[in-house]
Order: structure tokens, then sequence, then C-alpha cells
């Protein structure tokens, strides 16, 4: 059991970096799918291209995969609910209409979008979470949960009047790219912008882990138990939506990535949060990668990320849903 | 006489919402190493008094004395190295190993940042082998029978090593076989000195391990004293309301309902 354990954890800090290796080489310059070491190394277009674009690109990846995993990890826990993903608190359609708002009345500049995007994110937990405190009846899970689904569907419906006011030609075009995710003009700035609330929120997560399984017991137990349950569920949910809101706010709505990999991380590790917390992390790193690779070179467009990790982590769910033997055990 | 570990005194609390008191007027006083059933009908008050006992709930009049220092001057920290709680049911919506679940006991003892080390899960094994289900360390939480996860959450108080333990109907839902399990392992632990308050509907339970009761109804307190002057049928019959008879077979009580559905 002991050295299984050491195999999962060796093979969760090698899978993302032997990732991350090779996705450097992966895109469409010199040629579609592999860059040869030889360019790299003395073709000076290719060098920019990589430190510039791809470098910038792939670490972003790695973070969003990673936070939306680690949050979605948290928020089913935190709402004893397998079935829950980061982003419901409204703050998924929160992030969408506040890039809309700004692709309509503010500026297309992608800082500007990312600042509405995030602020509004935010807007749309702190919306739930106070709302939810002045539903006058049932347990705290159940009011957040009645709060999260008004506040998104009023999210959702200000975003179908923007889209309905948008010019059709070039608004309108922008605001559906944005909603289906990418990281295709992701620059060294933005992945600056994000970096310090993504890195906070994650060491959050990483150290209060073993926590989390006491915040998922009966309030009653959890209390008896020595734990300020107000106090660390604020904490960890607010670390949640921080690096949920970051990421949102560069690459735009990608879904399913905080749903399945946790699934995942927990079949591997077990229930234990102290365990299958950091390979949440390490397989949505992956994840993400792996999505945006195959985004970068299977078309000279280039495929929506959101698509892809909806495509892959729905069909990976079925598959695991329809295949319970499909357990690695400890 | 030693002193009370535990002292309660004209408790009174009512649920924000409601207009009559879930807990009238209570005054009783627990002997450290003894078993206290708090015995009445459904309703009564029992569990809102255990959790006032725990401090989950704060009384809105009344004192609370533990080793004769106010239940508020201990920290949550402090209090949950003293007190355990054994609930009467736990949903559990993850598929934690026996052993990870019970290792939640050492809350109290680690820092908000640390993990259970080796010496935590040697106790956590202690207390699946107190509770006699050491054969199902490794298995998961969902494939136990109710009476096993009743065990499981029992180990994960002792866990806690706590010098008072509290159990919500801790046989309510269990068969004769599994009740004499639980009862016999509390029988064990007030041998070792731990204090015993438990909440029962159930009079013949009470009856095989209390030293003493606390007869509830409708939020306040009947009677108190020891399991000879108290378990009496007209008592156990203005406790529930329905007239009892007690018959002692002999180390054995059996209460009969004298009431008659034909």
């Amino acid at each position: 059991m002991k050295t299984n354990r050491r195999i999962v954890n060796l093979f969760a800090i090698l899978l993302p970096l032997v990732i991350f290796g090779i996705s450097i080489f992966i895109g469409r310059y010199p040629k579609p799918l592999f860059m040869p070491l030889d360019t790299l190394l003395n073709d000076q277009l290719g060098q920019q291209l990589v430190l510039n674009l791809r470098l910038p690109r792939l670490i972003t990846a790695a973070l969003l995969g990673s936070s939306l995993a680690a949050a979605g990890g948290v928020m089913q826990m935190l709402f004893r609910n397998p079935l829950v993903e980061p982003g419901f608190l409204g703050v998924t359609q929160g992030a969408g209409f506040g890039a809309a708002l700004s692709i309509l009345f503010l500026s297309i500049s992608p800082l500007v979008i990312e600042i509405s995007a995030a602020a509004f994110a935010v807007l749309g937990l702190l919306l739930s979470y106070f709302i939810a405190r002045r539903i006058r009846f049932g347990g705290w899970v159940l009011r957040l949960v009645l709060s999260g689904i008004a506040v998104s569907a009023l999210f959702s419906a200000g975003l179908g009047i923007l889209k309905y006011l948008a010019d059709p030609t070039s608004q309108l075009p922008e605001i559906v790219f944005w909603l289906l995710g990418g990281l295709w003009a992701v620059t060294w700035n933005d992945l600056l912008f994000i970096l310090p609330a993504v890195v906070i929120g994650l060491v959050i997560i990483f150290l209060m882990r073993w926590r989390l399984n006491l915040l998922a017991l009966n309030d009653e137990t959890a209390f008896s138990l020595g734990v300020a349950v107000g106090r660390e569920r604020v904490l960890l949910l607010g670390a949640s939506v921080l690096v949920t809101a970051a990421v949102v706010s560069v690459a735009g709505i990608v879904g399913w990535i905080g749903l399945i990999i946790p699934h995942i991380a927990r079949r591997i590790a077990g229930a234990n949060a102290a365990a299958y917390i950091p390979i949440s992390m390490s397989l949505g790193a992956a994840f993400a990668m792996i999505c945006d690779d195959i985004a970068r070179v299977l078309t000279t467009g280039e495929i929506p990320l959101g698509i892809l990790t909806s495509l892959l982590g729905a069909g990976i769910f079925l598959v695991m849903m329809t295949a319970r033997s499909m357990r690695i055990s400890r | 006489m030693s002193a009370a570990i535990l002292s309660v005194k004209d408790l009174t609390f009512t649920y924000s919402g409601s207009s009559s008191a879930a807990v009238k007027g209570v005054s009783f006083n627990i002997e450290p190493g003894t078993v206290t059933a708090i015995l009445g009908p459904n309703g009564a008050g029992k569990t809102t008094l255990l959790h006032l006992l725990l401090g989950i709930q704060l009384p809105l009049s009344g004192s609370i004395l533990l080793d004769e220092q106010p239940l508020r001057s201990y920290s949550r920290r402090n209090l949950s190295r003293l007190l355990g709680l054994v609930p009467q049911s736990e949903y559990v919506p993850f598929e934690y190993s026996v052993i990870e679940y019970v290792t939640l006991g050492r809350a109290p003892y680690l820092g908000p940042l640390e993990l259970p080390g080796e010496a935590d899960i040697e106790i956590a094994r202690g207390a699946l082998e107190s509770a006699s289900i050491s054969h199902l360390e490794n298995r998961p939480i969902p494939a136990l029978s109710g009476g096993e996860l009743q065990l499981v959450l029992l180990a994960r108080a002792l866990c806690q090593q706590p010098r008072i333990l509290l159990l919500d109907e801790p046989t309510s839902h269990l068969d004769l076989s599994n009740r004499n399990i639980t009862l016999r392992i509390l029988d064990q632990l007030r041998a070792s000195g731990t204090t015993i308050i438990f909440s029962t509907h159930d009079p013949e339970a009470a009856a095989l391990i209390a030293d003493d009761l606390v007869l509830m109804r409708s939020g306040q307190v009947l009677d108190t004293g020891d399991l000879d002057s108290i378990f009496t049928s007209e008592k156990l019959s203005r406790t529930y309301g329905t007239p009892v008879e007690v018959i002692r077979v002999e180390d054995l009580r059996i209460v009969k309902s004298m009431e008659t559905l034909r």
C-alpha cells in the first residue's frame, strides 16, 4: 500500500512535467505537429515563437487545469456533492457576462476584458453568498445551491441581452469566441496578471487539504472535532473562487475539467482529500495541456479549448460511469 | 462523592423562530467515570440537550460547568479534546476507507495545516480495536452495514481520546446483537474511566448499562438519580405519557407497555 502510494505520487509529479516538455515542441511551426529540436536550437523565429507564445500559453494551460481541478475538488467536498463544479456559484456565468459587457461597452483590449470578467465572476460569488445568507430555510448547502442557480440564471439572461444587442459582424463573434474558451491570445502579461491570485489560492488549498475532509462532515460532527466550520469553509471557498475567477478571466469558459478530474483523482488516490487533491492538481494540469496541444495542431485554425475539454471530459465521464470496474485501488 | 465533572444548572434554550423552549430549566450533575442515560420520548429535547453540552448551541440562560469551569471559557479546540460526539447517523458522500475516516478524530490534536502522522494512525488503529472493528480497517464506508457504521462513528470519537463521550441514540437503529456489542463497548470504556452520556428513547437499553438516569419530557427534566431509584413503573409512565410496568427478571429490567392496541 505504501509503495503504491509512492508510485502514484511520483507519477503525479512527473506526468505534468513530461507533458510540458513534449508540449513545447507541439504546434504548427515549422510544420504541423512536431517542431524538430534543430529548429528550437537554431531558428530564431522558432525560438521567439516558443519563448513568447508557447511558453506563456503552456504555463497558463497548466495553471488553468490545476486550478479548475483543485477548485472542483474543494467545492465537491464543501458541498458534500460529487457533481458540483467550480463555477456553479454564479462564477462562470458572471465571468461570461463581465467579458461580454466589456466587449460591448468598455474595450476589446484583452486586459480590460480580463479585469471585467474577473470582477463579475467574484461579484457572482458574492451575490450568491449574500443571497444565501438571506434565505430563511434549509441548511447551508441547500441555500447556497439555490442562490447559485438563481444568480447564474440572472447573469445568463443578462448575457443573452448583451448578445442580442451586440453588433453581429464584429462584437458577437468576439463574445462567442470568448465564451467557447481558449488560450490562443495568452501572453506573458496575461500570465503575470493571474499568477499571484492563482498561486495564493492553490497554496491555501494544498496546505489545508486534510481539513477539507472535516468540512465535508455534518456541521455538528465537524464542530465536535474542534473545527471552526464557518471560518474555514469561507477561506477554502474563497481560495477556490479566486483561482477559478482568475483562470476563467484569461481563458474564457472551459468546462468539465473541474467536474471530471477530481473524480478520476479520487478513483486513483481514494476519498481522502489529503491524498487526492494533489493528484487532482497534477492531472488537471496534464489534461489541460493535452487539450491545448490538440487545439493548436488539429486544424489550421484553432479549435476553442472549451469545446475540446467538454468533448474529452464528457467522453471520459461516460466511460467512467458505465465501467465501474475501472478502479485503480490503493 | 467526587466533584461533578459536568454540572448543568437551570438550562433553557429556544430555537430561533420557535415559540416554545426546546429545553426548559434543566439541571443535573454528572459524576466522573459513570454512564448516564438521558431517557425520554421522541421530541423530549434530548438531542438539543446534547448539542448544548457540546457547545454547538448556546443556551438562552443557565450555566454548564465542565470541571468547574464555565463551558464558554474553553476554546473550541480544547473542548474537542475533552468531549467527543457519536452522532445518531451520518451521511458519508465519499468513499473513505474506515481507517481514513476514523483518523479524522485526530483533528483536535492537529494544527490547521498539519496532516495526521504515523502516531495518529496508530491511535486510530487502537480506537478500531476498542470498538472491536479492527477487521474493517480497509473497508470502504459505503460497503458497511448500519451497525458497522455506528461502530465506526464510535471509533472516530474514541480516536479523539475524550474524557466525556456523548452519544446520540447510539442503539436506536441497531439489531439486538449490535446493540449488545455497543453497550459492551460502553461498559469497557466506563471501566477505563471515561464518562459516558447517551440519549435514548429505549428504557431497556438504558437499564442495561446506565448508572444514572435523567428523565426528560417536553424539554423538562422530570427526575434524575441512580437507576434503582428512578427506574420505576410510575416514573417511566409519567415520562412516556403512557402506562408502563417495569418487570424484573433476575438482573434484567423489562419494560412492558400496559396499553393494548386491540
